[in-house]
């Protein structure tokens, strides 16, 4: 008996629905062995990483409050995956966004102004489009790959804050801690309500939901970015740059990060710190692969991606498991979700050996 | 004179690891296959090295236990990308992301003490040369050892018949499969190579260049390394000349440091990433060298039909 791997006739639709169940499934069962390699309960464990967080108000409020930057950055990463577009810097787009805004924040003349929120917000998206730019200007214009020049660019703006933090900008009463002052009031989101963190930038992010979604579902315009992607020459022959596509992938993901650095600083941070994302503009991608590409998937896989932060910070608190169990975790929910994928494409079939069929046929 | 040494010998050092993570991915994407998750394989040797290290078990099998777990990551992407036919970047980058991961998580116990480095050799006569005996002939093992893989490497692409073959599955494997060469065994066997260099890369990391284990202690070192493969236009002698360039950048940045330059040191920290940058920009803009020695089948995924 051997397995034989078939190409469907058609991509499987079930499969298609049911493969990031399996994947989610599979990762909490490697989670469980993992756990109870550790020497841990793993039903507790799954209890405190998954349930625990979502139990109270707070829970909740933090939960919204960590899957809108995700979410949002995700949105805009995806209009460039669908056409081949790489970003896999959005991490210092996020930086610079922060760090524009919060320059903004900090160093506005008047500190009571009520457009320091909008111009804040200009800013971040600004920022992370510029640090977008570069890289996509060097694809377009030099062919240079995009991945690296991304990449490159993330540290780059991650010792750019460190430098601010550390020199021009840091608080002189702040204790000698690298960080900024504190932002002004006006510069702030203020929460829904004074005990939880969470406030209205996440409409922000549900307003970025719906744009991604009109443009890759809707317009003609996302559709040429997704033909560019699936079949370049295609969209070359139909007349449709491979530039272009460049462009709007790079610009849409850097101005979801940059907005998305905006919030964190003027949200739940209200000042800049080396600290500043958790890790969201790497995170963002799997979120991206998890939604396949689609923004409402991409909701899905943000509450998803944001529950396993706070899991991971639930147990590091309750249980003195370290926090890198988050990113291991993202890990194997990837490895899990892009394996699972093969199925939507191709089945397994069990082959049997001729003469076994023989056999059988004797038998009978 | 000292200073001279210093530079030259700091920036032969800090070559090394470029050149065993570069290197092994050179073989990868000559195979036509494209693992991205360079980073994390390196933080999984280097975090295996230093814990073998720690637990007492001598230098070699600590570099060993390195790549070897290098290699059992890069088997992970080999599953996703070779078997189950994922998109290659997809599967790059989780590894990546859970190199860090796992990497960070056997890592908590190690403390910040340092550990007793990898030393250099002592060859009689030669390394007591004055001048030459300093620039040449005092390095640690592996030094030499990530020179030998380069000649071993340059001769097994291009002198052998094993080589062509994996050459010519990175350019059609199609061809090479009506042929009858096992293209998904060779182009697990080059994963597997890949990433046992890449865990080499990253225990040189911990218990010779810098010996301390820090969280992601590579600072982007394995993306570095991917941009030295275009760079090199997939040619081995100028991955190596690039891995010099490299290193000596960290180096100069370093003596900026101590000599005491009036630049933000994070400025200087910068240098490396702005000239991988740079160069990536330089080496792309001409698409025809790029074209000529590109693996045609790179990132593609490859299923023979039955």
């Amino acid at each position: 008996m051997r397995f034989r791997i078939e190409q469907r006739p058609e991509p499987s639709a079930p499969m298609r629905i049911a493969a990031p169940l399996v994947a989610a499934v599979l990762t909490l069962a490697v989670g469980s062995i993992f756990f109870a390699s550790l020497g841990h309960d793993p039903l507790l464990t799954l209890y405190a990483f998954f349930v625990e967080p979502l139990n109270s108000m707070n829970g909740l409020s933090e939960w919204l409050l960590k899957a809108s930057p995700l979410i949002l950055i995700a949105c805009g990463l995806a209009v460039g995956f669908r056409a081949n577009v790489w970003n896999i810097g959005a991490e210092g787009q996020f930086t610079m966004g922060a760090v524009a805004a919060s320059g903004v924040g900090l160093f506005w003349p008047n500190p009571e102004s009520a457009l320091l929120l909008p111009l804040m917000f200009v800013a971040g998206m600004g920022a992370g489009m510029a640090w977008a730019a570069i890289p996509a200007f060097l694809r377009a214009r030099m062919n240079t790959n995009e991945i690296l020049v991304t990449l490159m660019m993330t540290y780059i703006a991650t010792l750019f804050l460190s430098y601010l933090v550390h020199g021009p900008w840091r608080d002189p009463a702040g204790f000698n801690y690298p960080q900024t002052a504190l932002l002004p009031a006006a510069a702030m989101f203020g929460s829904f309500d004074p005990a939880y963190r969470l406030n209205p930038s996440i409409f922000v992010t549900i307003v970025a939901v719906f744009l991604m979604w009109l443009f890759t579902d809707r317009s003609f315009l996302g559709y040429k970015m997704s033909v560019s992607g699936a079949a370049p020459l295609a969209a070359r022959y139909a007349g449709f740059r491979e530039s272009s596509a460049v462009w709007i992938g790079l610009l849409a993901g850097g101005a979801a990060a940059g907005v998305a650095g905006m919030a964190e600083a003027a949200g739940p941070l209200g000042q800049l710190s080396p600290q500043i994302s958790p890790g969201y503009g790497f995170a963002a991608i799997i979120v991206a692969f998890i939604g396949r590409l689609n923004a409402f998937g991409i909701v899905l896989g943000g509450l998803l991606m944001s529950l396993l932060f706070l899991g991971g910070e639930g147990v590091q608190m309750t249980l003195g498991l370290p926090s890198a169990l988050t990113r291991i975790f993202q890990g194997i929910l990837l490895f899990f979700l892009l394996a699972a994928d093969f199925f939507i494409f191709y089945r397994v079939r069990l082959v049997r050996p001729a003469r076994d069929a023989h056999a059988l046929d004797m038998a009978r | 004179m000292d200073l001279f040494i210093a530079i030259f010998t700091g920036t032969i050092i800090a070559a090394t690891p470029l050149i065993f993570a570069a290197l092994g991915e050179l073989v990868v994407e000559k195979s036509g296959v494209l693992n991205l998750g360079i980073e994390g394989m390196m933080l999984m040797g280097a975090a295996l090295a230093f814990w073998a290290v720690t637990a007492g078990y001598s230098m070699p099998v600590a570099i060993l236990a390195g790549a070897l777990a290098g290699a059992a990551a890069s088997l992970l992407f080999g599953v996703l990308a070779l078997t189950f036919l994922t998109n290659q970047y997809a599967a790059g980058l989780a590894l990546a992301i859970f190199g860090s991961g796992v990497s960070a998580f056997l890592g908590r116990g190690f403390g910040s003490e340092p550990i007793e480095a990898l030393r250099g050799v002592s060859i009689p006569v030669l390394s007591d040369l004055p001048l030459v005996g300093p620039l040449l002939f005092r390095f640690d093992p592996m030094v030499y050892l990530a020179l030998l893989m380069f000649v071993a490497i340059s001769w097994f692409l291009y002198r052998t018949k094993a080589g062509l073959v994996l050459r010519t599955i990175g350019e059609s494997p199609q061809t090479s499969h009506a042929i009858g060469y096992p293209v998904i065994r060779i182009r697990y066997m080059a994963v597997l190579f890949g990433g046992a260099m890449a865990g080499l890369a990253g225990a040189y990391l911990s218990v010779a260049y810098t010996p301390l284990w820090v969280e992601n202690m590579t600072a982007g070192k394995g993306w570095i390394a991917l941009a030295l493969v275009v760079f090199a236009t997939w040619r081995p002698v100028r991955v190596l000349l690039g891995a010099w360039l490299f290193g000596g950048m960290t180096i100069l940045q370093l003596q900026g440091q101590a000599l005491g330059l009036e630049v933000p040191s994070e400025l200087l920290s910068a240098l490396p990433y702005l000239a991988t940058i740079v160069v990536l920009v330089l080496i792309s803009r001409n698409r025809q060298m790029l074209a000529l020695h590109f693996p045609a089948s790179l990132a593609k995924p490859f299923r023979p039909a039955n």
